[in-house]
């Protein structure tokens, strides 16, 4: 019962997630494009809890869902949404070079997955109570990865320093 | 019967990257080309929280964290970029975005 239970929210989940991936590339508006992609990260946090990863699931929806997001909102409300169809002018060779470098892109995934993992991913690690949840993702940061946490805070700052300098005004007048 | 396994979850993240990489090679709004990276970056957090799941391995969760991180960068300088285009009242078309060229 627990696992149709399970079953069930992942094909909501995952269905929820493709479907709203593909809004996001076809509205023609950034702005529906942006809430499309709002439900894409929301549906992504479900699987992430399915997974047994509770932080990272907080930190999604908070830094994403929350943060990102309404920054991308924001500029969009900014520079205004130009109305954009993927289709405007019908299927150009440029849309049918996409949709099969895409579709290539897919196929060479799925061999390299099939053929380097090929029935290995049935049975699943036991995990106890711990894993996933904050105390145990801050232990490995801390520990294993000290290195990676303390470059990803210079990469931060470096990106609000470059953020600034992009955005504001004084540059441009300078020129 | 037990729940979806972790291949279920890598077979996701691959059409979800498929997704991506067809918004970033179809679309020339470039607000909508970064939202079509997001989902690419996402599809990848995917297939590592999957991984971690997998292998019982917390780091493939850290990594996870990280990749959010540098996404969380490159929106920021993107957005950035598209402000400054925007000031200098230059058309938002990836395609005509051809100063550059040689």
């Amino acid at each position: 019962m627990g696992n149709v239970l399970v079953w069930a929210v992942w094909v909501v989940a995952a269905f929820g997630c493709l479907g709203s991936g593909i809004a996001v590339i076809s509205f023609s508006n950034p702005f529906f494009s942006a809430l499309a992609l709002i439900g894409n990260l929301a549906s992504l946090a479900v699987l992430y809890l399915l997974l047994a990863a509770e932080f990272v699931t907080a930190a999604q929806v908070l830094v994403y869902a929350g943060a990102v997001m309404v920054m991308f909102l924001f500029v969009i409300a900014y520079v205004g949404g130009r109305a954009d169809p993927p289709f405007e002018r019908g299927p150009s060779w440029q849309a049918i070079a996409a949709v099969v470098a895409a579709g290539a892109i897919l196929v060479d995934i799925v061999i390299a997955i099939g053929l380097t993992t090929g029935g290995r991913l049935e049975d699943e690690a036991a995990v106890e109570e711990p894993f996933g949840g904050p105390a145990e993702v801050g232990r490995v940061f801390l520990t294993d990865h000290l290195l990676a946490f303390e470059i990803t805070s210079i990469v931060l700052l470096v990106a609000a320093v470059g953020g600034v300098i992009l955005g504001s005004e004084r540059t441009r007048k300078a020129e | 019967m037990k729940g979806p396994d972790v291949s279920w979850y890598v077979t996701l993240s691959a059409f979800l990257f498929a997704v991506g990489a067809l918004g970033v090679l179809l679309r020339r709004n470039p607000l909508i080309v970064l939202l079509s990276l997001e989902i690419m970056l996402n599809s990848a957090n995917l297939a590592l929280i999957g991984f971690a799941r997998q292998l019982g391995d917390t780091s493939g969760q850290v990594f996870a964290l990280a990749v959010m991180a540098v996404a969380a960068s490159e929106v920021v300088v993107g957005l950035g970029l598209i402000v400054a285009l925007n000031r200098g009242r230059i058309a938002l078309d990836v395609d005509r975005l051809n100063t550059l060229r040689g």
